[in-house]
């Protein structure tokens, strides 16, 4: 499993990681694999306003359609468009290309409450 | 199984050939609109023989529940009895129209009135609508209710429903659709609902919970009645997933739990015949605070005749006439043939046989909540390196089982959903558990095989992947 040091965690499998005053947020590597081979990615509107916890979009694998949810609040600033052509970006590259969108944090003292890397390793591996 | 691959329609088209020859037409003939004709449609042509030949040979690629073993898991893929189709297809019923009314329909509406009598009776509600066409529909009539009732109770603000992790997957679209959001609840180590993060979701913008018990892990939820009088005295109402009612028929009333609505499959517990898009009959189950706002018409008695009436605040029709009927003769005559007793034997059966499969299976397949299952189990697949379940259910077409459902439910990794149903003899289900050992074994001295099955079927492994990235949905462009 990959994981990236820089980036902080949600339960729900969603990282966050810091660039500038955005927040650049896709899934871990465990979800993507957990997943499967992923077919589709829905984004949400940029401009949109989303509480914590919140879904902000949907991930279809062959598996299942999943919900993802906002690892904290915020504005999304952009999404990442080469998702709608190659959605297996997200398996390729979670951490990466494979990202999901960017917002500007409405509080930014909310990434301090989310898991760092070592307490996600712990949390992904009781799946 | 016949294995040779069929041909389109379309390739087996001959310009020209037809199949019947219509009589000359004895009244005058009026040429169709021009705006209403298209020639962009090409349609097969061809002979008779050739249609039926055709069709056949589809029918018999068919897998089904009277060819083959079908431990299809949530979906209770048990046998219709033969004498259903009996019942159904007397002449009384086939040969009568909707709309010649309520009173030359007198048989009809009498047979809808006793069987919603015996639904009330098994679920333990006041009054129940047979309008629904399936599960879904019937989910999306109980969450609608929900939200006509607050509504009505002046608490319009109450918009969320809360939904566990362990119901059934349909749930949280049903609320989305009835223009609700959802509040997911996460289950804890036993699969059971937490009641701590219960309290703590209950505020006064939630409507209600939908439950779905026994879950979607095969357990029974314990606490149900706590979980009920939590989400009432918080103003919330209580919707109960039948899906699994095949574990608890005659055995534990739902009503009694506190559940305010509920559907239950015809189409499932009631042995219709389903797969492939039904019809079903997703009966809705009331109990006094919700039985006004069911969809109707349902069937009532007044002054010794049988009528159908809209309930007074109705969240109105689901669908036309009176609904799937034939489901409806099939359901009543299993729910009299079996009777009371009978009906208890059928949910204690499937349990056992679930519990069977699970003790032959476990030590080789790892169940994630390992206490007593109810009709049904979750296995994991992933039992050797590399190998995934979709591997295992792939090779088991080639033992001449349906897999169980994969993948589902999403708490379980791997998983593997069995559900064998009471209507399986001691024979088929060892023979079952045989393959499935057997495909374990594959999976450590030869994967490969698992990763290339299934082996004897007209096509082989699909490309899943390719085909939801790039579908390809017309014969020709």
């Amino acid at each position: 499993m990959n994981i990236d040091k820089n980036a902080r965690y949600a339960v729900s499998h969603e990282y966050a990681l810091k660039s500038g005053d955005e927040i650049i947020t896709g899934i871990s590597d465990h979800a993507q694999s957990a997943l499967g081979d992923i077919v589709f990615v829905e984004l949400p509107a940029v401009g949109k306003t989303l509480k914590k916890g919140e879904t902000f979009g949907v991930i279809e694998s062959v598996k299942a359609a999943s919900d993802v949810y906002m690892p904290m609040g915020g504005t999304i600033t952009e999404v990442n468009g080469a998702l709608e052509g190659d959605p297996a970006l997200v398996n390729r590259e979670p951490h990466a290309g494979g990202w999901l969108i960017k917002f500007k944090p409405a509080d930014p003292a909310e990434f301090d409450a989310l898991l760092d890397a070592a307490a996600y390793e712990v949390e992904a591996a009781k799946e | 199984m016949n294995l040779q691959p069929e041909k389109l329609a379309y390739e087996l088209s001959s310009p020209g050939r037809i199949g019947v020859v219509l009589p000359e037409c004895d009244v005058p003939v009026t040429a169709l609109p021009k705006d209403m004709l298209r020639d962009n449609l090409p349609l097969p042509e061809m002979d008779e023989l050739t249609v039926v030949r055709h069709f056949t040979r589809l029918s018999q690629k068919n897998f089904s529940i009277d060819t083959h073993y079908y431990p299809l898991g949530s979906c209770t893929m048990k046998y219709n009895p033969k004498i259903n189709e009996a019942t159904a297809a007397l002449p009384g019923w086939r040969n009568t129209h909707p709309l010649v009314g309520a009173e030359f329909s007198q048989g009809a509406i009498e047979l809808m009135f006793r069987l919603q009598k015996e639904l009330n009776l098994i679920g333990g509600f006041v009054a129940g609508s047979l309008q629904p066409a399936a599960g879904a529909q019937g989910e999306l009539a109980g969450v609608l209710m929900i939200r006509a009732a607050q509504v009505a109770r002046g608490q319009s603000q109450r918009t969320k429903m809360i939904v566990p992790d362990s119901a059934h997957g349909t749930n949280p679209a049903t609320c989305t659709m009835a223009g609700m959001s959802v509040v997911q609840l996460t289950s804890d180590a036993d699969g059971a609902i937490d009641l701590e993060a219960l309290k703590a979701a209950c505020d006064d913008t939630v409507a209600g919970i939908m439950i779905t018990n026994p879950s979607t892990i095969g357990v029974f939820e314990r606490n149900m009645k706590e979980i009920a009088d939590i989400v009432h005295a918080a103003g919330g109402l209580v919707y109960g997933d039948g899906a699994n009612m095949n574990a608890i028929a005659g055995i534990v009333r739902p009503g009694d739990l506190g559940i305010d609505v509920m559907h239950y499959n015809l189409h499932k517990t009631f042995s219709t015949p389903h797969g492939g898009g039904g019809p079903g009959v997703g009966y809705v189950g009331a109990a006094p605070s919700l039985a006004e706002f069911l969809p109707g018409p349902i069937a009532v008695q007044e002054n010794g005749k049988y009528l159908m009436r809209m309930p007074k605040q109705s969240i109105g029709r689901l669908k036309a006439f009176y609904g799937n009927f034939a489901v409806l003769v099939r359901a009543y005559t299993y729910v009299r043939m079996l009777g009371e007793g009978g009906l208890r034997k059928m949910s204690e059966n499937a349990v056992l046989n679930a519990n069977y499969l699970k003790a032959r299976l476990e030590k080789t397949y790892p169940v994630k909540y390992p206490r007593r299952c109810m009709h049904e189990f979750v296995a994991m697949g992933n039992i050797a390196e590399g190998v995934h379940t979709l591997d295992i259910a792939k090779r088991l077409i080639d033992y001449g089982f349906h897999p169980p459902t994969i993948y589902f439910p999403l708490i379980v990794p791997e998983a593997l959903m069995i559900e064998p149903t009471e209507t399986e003899n001691l024979e088929t289900l060892d023979a079952f558990a045989d393959a499935m050992l057997k495909i374990a074994e594959e999976a450590k001295t030869n994967p490969q095989l698992l990763h290339d099955a299934p082996h004897d079927t007209p096509v082989g492994r699909l490309d899943e992947v390719g085909a939801a990235r790039n579908p390809v949905l017309c014969y020709r462009s």
